[in-house]
């Protein structure tokens, strides 16, 4: 992990920094969440949702990670996950080379501090009987800063955003429109200077106007701020023009990770081909009548044997039914690596479409 | 999507912008309220009442419990008497104001009770789910099985009369509505995602309850009290009327109206004027909780 790829900005300069400009802001080690189904007149545990399974990454300092994946394989999970707002099942948060944990590491107040989140529905993440001033305020307060410098604070923050403090700072939620109130939310989440900002599908719910104006805003905070986003999104256009590299999730699992171009520009997974295939393209000659992507996602809670995707895909083989393909070590690859959890990528793995092994090459 | 401008951070202008006054959240309801001229009216006349309960010693023009041989059942205007004297021959007029503080207590101050513990018992289930609503949600069902009119006449009756039991009566019958009520909506608050994102700035438990979830129970729970208050008057009067609430010779709507019943062919409009105190007293706390209900909700 020595590689620091382009747009890592100097971290050195920031005196929150404590790992170095190599080390990750934030590593994910095997995380899980699997939510059990009840049922039945003791309620006893009948069957899991494997939400999220087993899913590992990390993000570089300064770096935009895009999450992509249809609704229900589990990015809001994930993101939750993060927060500390649900509680994992198994894994672990590395917050700039300290691990952060219950009993020794970094405390979870801490984590919060420099994990802030933004969420999807602008309407229901601002408490509608709150001035603005005093939705944003309220963090840096339960945080021990006395009332009138938060208040200070709040305002400079609004002005930060974009919206005038003396005209709005006093308002309500529902005397701002959609674009506003998500600037409001952006405002909220960096009250308590956070390093690392989740943005939950933070421009999914405005128009192509707003959306567009608030993604400049944020391109912009990152740059005054020294922020570090992941980016969740299921618009593959918002988060190509957004982000540094790009993880692909499938049913709750990491199916392909990789620096934004080369995912683009040349998609191993057969999922993220279907994806990348589904966009909408401006191009009359260019328009597809069969959708790439048929059928709804299989149940999370009893997902296919082998490749999860191995029911929808076109290239499906035995091997796909039988062997679960391995995305590789992605905690110790490059950022610049583009890994891959798919049978036709990997040499040697028994699929027809796998390229071929050294030992296939030289006839041995 | 670059060739949108940017929406310029530091905003040169904004300096000289005047800051606009902005109403507060019970300044934006009461706007609302004053051109609601219904609930204005009933709003004064509940206050008209209790005043003339508060000063009943002073305003009553003679001694409610002085019974009168000579006098009985008296229709309205006889002599001294401006609205006539009951069975005993005591002045309603004086007897309508001193029960007036009778009733009017037990219509506010168990449905005051029961908003208290109710209320706290049906926000603390709503956030907490799971099996603290279960255990506190359950227990209230036990209640909700029988009609309320009935659990009222068997609390009271095994508690025995008199004011203090009433209220106590009143107030546990009052309990489960409210608890429910407040239930809904602390469920439905804590669904939303700015709890979420108090919790996720490390904000406690206490503080989240206090900042953002009362804030938002507080107007549905308070509207729905306020229905409650008519109820309760009822109540006890029901109570009264049956014995089991204040006893002779204090006072009392319920108890009046009960003890007048049997000269309903004597005197029928005299016999009434308690009922019409009831009447007139839940249909103004009714209109005022529905005109709260509409000023209080927040919405574009």
């Amino acid at each position: 992990m020595t590689l620091v790829t382009e747009t890592a900005i100097d971290a050195a300069a920031d005196p929150r920094d404590r790992g170095g400009p190599a080390q990750p802001m934030l590593i994910v080690e095997n995380i899980k969440k699997y939510f059990p189904i009840r049922a039945g007149l003791l309620n006893r545990k009948v069957a899991e949702v494997k939400a999220v399974d087993d899913i590992s990454f990390y993000v570089m300092k300064g770096e935009t990670l895009g999450i992509v994946g249809e609704s229900g394989c589990g990015k809001s999970t994930l993101a939750r996950l993060l927060m500390y707002l649900i509680e994992r099942d198994e894994g672990n948060l590395v917050l700039d080379g300290d691990l952060v944990g219950e009993k020794s590491g970094v405390p979870i107040d801490a984590l919060r501090r420099s994990l802030q989140m933004v969420f999807q529905d602008s309407y229901s993440s601002l408490n509608p009987r709150l001035p603005i001033e005093q939705s944003i305020a309220y963090g840096p307060k339960v945080q021990g800063i006395k009332p009138k410098k938060a208040k200070e604070q709040a305002q400079d923050l609004l002005g930060k955003v974009g919206l005038r403090p003396n005209l709005f700072s006093q308002r309500y939620p529902h005397e701002l429109s959609g674009g506003q109130k998500q600037r409001v939310n952006i405002a909220r989440a960096l009250a308590l200077d956070p390093r690392l900002l989740i943005l939950d599908e933070a421009v999914s719910a405005l128009d192509k106007s707003v959306e567009a104006q608030v993604l400049n805003l944020l391109s912009e905070l990152k740059e005054q701020l020294n922020l570090t986003y992941i980016f969740i999104s299921h618009d593959l256009h918002v988060v190509q023009y957004i982000s540094d590299r790009v993880l692909v999730m499938y049913l709750g699992q990491v199916v392909e990770i990789g620096p934004v171009d080369k995912l683009y520009s040349n998609p191993k997974h057969p999922y993220t081909q279907a994806l990348l295939a589904c966009r909408l393209s401006m191009d009359p000659d260019e328009r597809v009548d069969a959708a790439p992507l048929a059928g709804d996602p299989p149940n999370p809670v009893n997902p296919p044997s082998g490749c999860r995707f191995h029911t929808r895909c076109p290239h499906a083989e035995d091997i796909c039914m039988a062997k679960a393909p391995a995305l590789g070590d992605v905690l110790k690859a490059t950022p610049d690596q583009h890994l891959a959890a798919c049978h036709m990528a990997q040499a040697g793995s028994g699929h027809s479409k796998a390229p071929a092994t050294l030992a296939e090459l030289f006839n041995i | 999507m670059s060739v949108i401008p940017a929406d310029s951070a530091s905003l040169p202008a904004a300096q000289g912008a005047p800051a606009t006054k902005v109403r507060g959240y019970w300044g934006s309801v009461w706007n609302r309220l004053r051109y609601d001229y219904v609930t204005l009216f009933c709003l004064g006349l509940i206050i008209v009442i209790i005043l003339l309960a508060v000063f009943a010693p002073w305003l009553s023009p003679m001694d409610p419990e002085k019974s009168s041989m000579a006098n009985r059942l008296r229709p309205i205007g006889y002599k001294k008497y401006l609205l006539g004297t009951d069975e005993q021959g005591r002045d309603m007029v004086s007897r309508l104001l001193w029960g007036g503080r009778v009733s009017l207590m037990m219509g506010i101050l168990p449905v005051v009770f029961a908003t208290l513990v109710g209320g706290m018992f049906g926000v603390v289930a709503g956030y907490y789910g799971g099996k603290v609503n279960m255990v506190i949600m359950r227990t209230m069902d036990i209640f909700f099985a029988f009609p309320s009119v009935l659990l009222a006449v068997a609390i009271a009756g095994s508690l025995g009369g008199g004011i203090g039991n009433q209220m106590l009566t009143l107030t546990v019958v009052l309990i489960p509505p409210i608890c429910r009520v407040a239930e809904t909506a602390t469920s439905q608050v804590r669904a939303l995602d700015f709890v979420d994102a108090a919790r996720a700035s490390g904000a406690s438990t206490i503080s989240i309850l206090f900042s953002h979830v009362l804030i938002n129970v507080l107007s549905p729970v308070l509207v729905y009290s306020s229905t409650l208050v008519s109820i309760s008057i009822i109540l006890a009067s029901g109570l009264s009327f049956l014995g089991l609430g204040v006893s002779p010779p204090t006072a009392d709507w319920g108890l009046m109206l009960s003890t007048l019943r049997q000269s309903i062919y004597v005197q029928p409009i005299v016999t009434a004027l308690p009922g019409i105190a009831i009447l007139i007293t839940s249909i103004a706390f009714n209109l005022v909780s529905d005109g709260l209900r509409q000023a209080m909700d927040v919405k574009a």
